[in-house]
């Protein structure tokens, strides 16, 4: 097998890998969501909410960050 | 010193961006214009001895509306929008400040050097890296200057998670940052030819269709990385803001992110289809082209989806209008590219008026509306003036999208008539046209085209009257528009 064939299996073979690591993203994006482990919706507010003292988002945790402080 | 409470963003580098994106939109569209002209009536081309050539302006054009208009665009509203959607000030570090003004002059001087080399004929004559070596460092010290703000900025921050703009943004940086290292590894001809060469003038390391290969695989990630992420970045952040609308899916941003990410850097050799590269990685370029839609769209969907309910701004709000034709038209030419890599049609398409035509719908409906809609929200807050005429946007809007169509749709059928009239044989297998042929019947279209550059550019300073009205001599705003910006 000639270094162009072993090339073109190569491209093929990390197309397919990064092909899985692409749907496994999305699967745990969703699923992470639904067991109510992230939010990520709300990041979306950084852009609405973007004044020098606004109280940062900080997480896609669905608990916001001052109240996980307390909870310490 | 200031006390904290009276901190706030500082946009001095994001005004100084802000000025060279009108300076290099007007020059480069302007000889945008003239070399459109020139196609329709070739006498045009006789104006300034050899400085006034088709082939001496056309890399002026490319160069000055990408790498100085564009480039200015993405860093006026990086430096504008990186602060909010980070919560911090570039007035927070001096070293910071300092680096972002660093970056700024020395892109402006190296960016007006540029321009003279270019106008002068010096080139490595590659396209879209035409620049010689000594420009080519300056360039990287451009980009690590920006660099190191970008990362500092984020060293900072009290907005611990990176908003989905700054993903963009961040891969532009980095994406460039190594498309451009590869494609420019240039060697002085001094060197190759045993002292006979020149120590200024330098080739490309690689030859044949390895440098094709190359070439191709920079230019069109060039155009994923200038023309493509940083514009979504924009629209990610400009649009929910100027709406009040947050963004319809993160987590749709997030994945069309990663799937932009993973197709573009392999869709580069579609621009060799039909050539000696070897015949698998031209249909992998033909594959990852069309699948390349799927995230193209997902950020374009998530865009006009972020407007569900309050489709009324639409009418009420030109800038809104701006960004949504601007989403619509991304739209379009990521679909029309995809049916220019597929191999049979490409084999019409290449070469012809179809490809500048597939170019400029991107570029004039999408990366220039986007840029200025983006500007158009900055400037209130920038300069603390309502924006000087909304009438006049309206205006601007028309002419220009009447523009960007009559230029799509005459290089549309120029380019097709063309392909076919270049394949066309009689019964005995013989060209039925010879060249000229076809360059007479091209020659209303040209024309078109020619009358769409002096539409396009006439709004492009309606645009530049109004931003420089704003910043002077608008109605002056006693506090910053949340959302909605303000416009007399
Ligand atoms: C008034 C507006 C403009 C006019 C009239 C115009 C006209 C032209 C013309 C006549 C060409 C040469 C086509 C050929 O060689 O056949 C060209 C090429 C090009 N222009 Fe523009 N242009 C305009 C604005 C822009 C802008 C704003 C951008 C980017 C931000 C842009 C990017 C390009 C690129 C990348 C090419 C090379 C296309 C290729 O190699 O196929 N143009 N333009």
């Amino acid at each position: 097998m000639g270094l162009r064939e072993l090339q073109g299996y190569a491209s093929f073979f990390m197309t397919i890998f990064l092909v899985v690591m692409l749907y496994g993203y999305i699967v745990y994006l969703y699923r992470s969501e639904k067991k109510g482990e992230k939010d990520y919706e709300k990041l979306g507010k950084i852009a609405l909410d973007d004044e020098l003292d606004s109280t940062p988002v900080n997480t896609s945790d669905p608990l916001p960050s001052d109240e996980k402080e307390q909870n310490r | 010193m200031q006390s904290n409470a009276a901190l706030e963003y500082d946009y001095s580098v994001a005004k100084l961006f802000t000025y060279t994106t009108i300076l290099f939109g007007f020059l480069g569209m302007t000889i945008g214009t003239l070399i459109a002209s020139q196609m329709a009536f070739p006498e045009l081309n006789y104006l300034l001895g050899e400085y006034g050539t088709f082939s001496r302006l056309r890399p002026l054009h490319t160069n000055i509306v990408i790498y100085g208009f564009t480039l200015s665009g993405i860093w006026a509203t990086f430096y504008y929008s990186a602060q909010r959607v980070l919560k911090v000030s570039m007035a927070e570090s001096k070293f910071l400040m300092f680096m972002g003004k660093f970056h700024f002059w020395l892109y402006f001087f190296g960016a007006l050097a540029a321009v003279v080399s270019l106008l002068l004929g010096i080139t490595q004559s590659k396209e879209y890296a035409q620049l010689e070596w000594p420009f080519d460092i300056v360039i990287v010290l451009i980009w690590v200057s920006w660099g190191i703000g970008m990362f500092g900025l984020i060293g900072i921050r009290r907005e611990k998670a990176l908003y989905i703009s700054m993903w963009y943004y961040i891969a532009c940086f980095l994406g460039i940052a190594m498309l451009y290292l590869f494609n420019n590894m240039a060697v002085p001809t001094y060197f190759t030819s045993g002292g006979l060469g020149s120590i200024m003038h330098s080739v490309s390391m690689y030859s044949g269709t390895n440098d094709a290969l190359v070439q191709w695989w920079f230019g069109h990630n060039a155009v994923a990385f200038g023309f493509t992420v940083p514009i979504v970045a924009m629209i990610y952040y400009f649009l929910p803001k100027e709406s009040g609308q947050a963004v319809y899916s993160y987590k749709l941003s997030l994945l069309s992110f990663w799937g932009l990410m993973f197709i573009y850097l392999w869709a580069g050799s579609h621009h060799l289809l039909w050539s000696t590269v070897p015949d698998w990685m031209q249909t992998m370029g033909s594959i990852f082209s069309v699948v390349l839609i799927l995230p193209s769209w997902g950020s374009a969907i998530n865009m006009l989806l972020t407007m569900k309910g309050e489709w009324n701004q639409l009418t009420e709000n030109p800038l809104i209008k701006f960004m949504v034709l601007a989403s619509t038209f991304y739209m379009l030419s990521t679909l029309e590219g995809p049916i220019q890599a597929i191999k049979s049609v490409n084999a019409i398409a290449h070469f012809t008026d179809w490809i500048p035509g597939h170019v400029h719908d991107g570029v004039l409906g999408w990366v220039v509306f986007m840029i200025m809609a983006a500007l158009y929200h900055m400037a209130p807050r920038m300069f603390k003036r309502e924006i000087y005429s909304k009438k006049m946007m309206e205006a601007q809007f028309w002419l220009q999208t009447t523009a960007v169509v009559l230029y799509f749709t005459s290089m549309w059928i120029a380019g097709i008539t063309q392909g076919m009239m270049w394949r066309a044989v009689d019964e005995y297998g013989n060209l039925m046209y010879s060249f000229i042929d076809t360059v007479e019947v091209l020659h209303p279209y040209y024309a078109i085209r020619a009358l769409a550059g002096v539409l396009y550019l006439t709004g492009f300073l309606m645009f530049a009257f109004n931003m420089i009205k704003t910043m002077t001599s608008s109605r002056q705003l006693t506090e910053e528009p949340q959302f909605r910006s303000p416009m007399a």
